[in-house]
């Protein structure tokens, strides 16, 4: 028993004290570290894994404890880059300031969010923004039930919602683009955290309606009805293009990557970051994201060449509605 | 005599509700993943491809959590115990001790990893670490090591202590040798149900800084990692569906290992129980 004791503890102690900081200071010098979204991993993980056949012996890691979380780790400096559903905050960028962190906020990617309906449901063609605002807004709880009190052409029948959960960026993106308000959702509607179980949901449901990651469609199309979204230029259904050139408003968001300045004095960050750039358009749609337009790459490079720093994105103001061209030209005019 | 096979016939029915529910569970996660089962997905790293990913890191980062957490969790817990059961005098501040270990064994495991966080990761810069991930599961763990162990060392009869403190033992003598190996099988069970809950954990370890994409094995307790029920999560929120089918085959590898830890110490706790006689 003796014996025991002694060896469990040598190991206990081994374990705690043995080599620890020497490796991390050898690490630092080839790790990049990366966290944020979820949304927006799986196009970091195809970087990282690609860039591995480049740069085998830097170690690119990335976590997903959400956009907010990221920035959180971000401003306390434990992370490179940070992954983003949505442009940084004014309190986050406060915190990055008192932290004494500079970035440089790249876009690398849209998310299209699909409106869709089941493969049984043969009424609904298309729908505009505002029978969606009808249809979510916070008032619509208890009140609006039957189909018809959307669109009187459509049949009195149960309306059953699908959608996120409050804590998704999804649902924050959302509400803000169609309700007006970011969080203003009515709350009687299925919601999960996992788009998968409200694939399932509204594909077995012939009144039902639901909203996630055009990705979960594109995975899903056998089962699912696609409905177009009329902003108020005619119904348009999300797809890599209309996407892509910001024709399909005002349901498609940016996804960034925010990089830490003193990050970018590394080489490794450097190298990794452009070809993260450089790459971005290509593997965004092996994963199911929607690249942008090649020109705008361009631009998002000579954005990180030149180390701009800085949000593009005028203090509590979004991206609703606005093209990525637009946006960072006006940039560049300033 | 009705009632009697009733109420029979009830506790059947209680006892094949669970069986019936893991036999569908197994169904699935087997239907699912047990073809995608191949060298190459054990030893395969992290892929956007959900047919060349595997989850060599991810295995290999749970082993080092769950060995890390028993060689932490073990030695404090047991100690603890001895000194509530042995040592200590029954008096209010015992009793205090008590009641804040059963209830720490009822505390939500985000608590743990948000403590877990700001002591281990923030207050003594170890960083997003398995050291600092296994300290947080070791706290998790302790309350069930002390009750197990608790309880272990009540069950031996106080006529083997008396006889050895008759024989001129010290108390620690008397623990050492005549107590802790008369009930270690007991302890050792105390111990499976620990490992069982330190590798399904997987909340506390995403506070403390648990990555997703990790594509190298651990090498010291200050790398950075992933384990298993985290890659598990990632893999069943995408869209593609092979990733579902990788997340069942995940699943089926992490019973696996449970199932095999789990034999060993029932293997070592029969034998050992075979030894003991009192």
């Amino acid at each position: 028993m003796k014996k025991y004791f002694l060896l469990i503890a040598t190991a206990a102690m081994m374990a705690s004290c043995g080599g620890g900081k020497k490796s991390a200071e050898n690490n630092a010098a080839t790790s990049i570290k990366i966290d944020g979204s979820s949304t927006v991993y799986p196009l970091s993980e195809a970087v990282a894994e690609e860039f591995r056949t480049e740069q085998p012996n830097v170690n690119v890691t990335v976590g997903e404890s959400g956009t907010g979380g990221g920035f959180k780790k971000f401003s306390r400096g434990e992370t490179d880059i940070s992954d983003a559903s949505r442009p940084i905050t004014a309190e986050e960028m406060e915190a990055c300031k008192t932290a004494g962190i500079n970035f440089i906020e790249l876009p690398v990617a849209y998310d299209g969010l699909a409106v869709v309906v089941s493969k049984q449901n043969t009424f609904i063609d298309h729908i505009t923004v505002a029978e969606l605002k009808k249809l979510w807004e916070p008032a619509a709880q208890g009140t609006v039930k039957t189909w018809d009190q959307i669109r009187s052409s459509w049949p009195k029948e149960p309306i059953n919602l699908y959608g996120p959960g409050t804590a998704s960026g999804t649902f924050d993106y959302f509400t803000e683009a169609i309700c007006g308000k970011k969080g203003a959702s009515r709350g009687d509607y299925t919601a999960s955290e996992d788009d998968n179980v409200l694939v399932q949901g509204v594909a077995n449901d012939k009144g039902g309606l639901a909203y996630f990651g055009l990705s979960y469609f594109e995975s899903n199309s056998d089962k699912l009805k696609l409905v177009p979204v009329d902003g108020g230029n005619g119904p348009i259904a999300p797809s890599q293009e209309t996407v892509s050139n910001g024709t399909y408003a005002p349901l498609s968001r940016p996804m960034f990557i925010y990089v830490n300045t003193k990050a970018v004095e590394r080489k490794e960050v450097q190298g990794f970051v452009k070809f993260y750039i450089e790459n971005a358009e290509k593997l965004s749609k092996d994963v199911g994201s929607v690249p942008l337009q090649s020109n705008e790459y361009k631009m998002v490079l000579s954005r990180f060449a030149a180390k701009t720093t800085g949000t593009i994105f005028t203090e509590g103001k979004t991206s609703v509605g606005m093209s990525m061209a637009d946006l960072l030209n006006k940039q560049e005019g300033k | 005599m009705f009632k009697d096979s009733l109420f029979k016939y009830f506790a059947i029915f209680c006892t094949s509700i669970g069986l019936i529910v893991l036999a569908l569970l197994l169904f699935d996660i087997f239907s699912k993943g047990l073809t995608r089962i191949d060298w190459d997905f054990i030893t395969n790293l992290p892929s956007r491809r959900p047919e060349r990913a595997g989850i060599l890191t991810a295995l290999f980062g749970m082993m080092w959590i769950v060995t890390l957490t028993i060689l932490i969790a073990c030695p404090i817990g047991i100690a603890a115990a001895v000194y509530l059961e042995e040592y200590s005098s029954k008096n209010r501040f015992a009793k205090f001790i008590e009641i804040n270990i059963s209830n720490l064994a009822g505390v939500p495991s985000i608590i743990y990893g948000i403590l877990g966080l700001e002591v281990f990761v923030r207050l003594l810069k170890l960083g997003n670490s398995v050291l600092a991930g296994s300290l947080t599961l070791s706290l998790l763990v302790l309350p069930v090591i002390i009750v197990a162990t608790r309880e272990a060392i009540k069950s031996v009869p106080n006529s083997l202590r008396e006889a050895s403190i008759g024989l001129g033992a010290t108390p620690w003598q008397t623990i050492q040798r005549i107590v802790l190996p008369a009930c270690f099988g007991s302890i050792l069970t105390g111990i499976i149900l620990a490992i069982s809950r330190a590798v399904g954990e997987t909340a506390p370890l995403i506070v403390v800084g648990a990555l997703v994409y990790v594509p190298f094995v651990p090498q010291t307790p200050m790398d950075q990692f992933t384990v298993l029920p985290i890659q598990i999560f990632n893999w069943t929120s995408r869209p593609q569906h092979g990733f579902v089918v990788n997340a069942a085959a995940g699943i089926i590898i992490l019973l696996l290992f449970v199932f095999l830890l789990n034999s060993i110490a029932i293997i070592l706790r029969n034998r050992h129980n075979k030894r003991v006689k009192y």
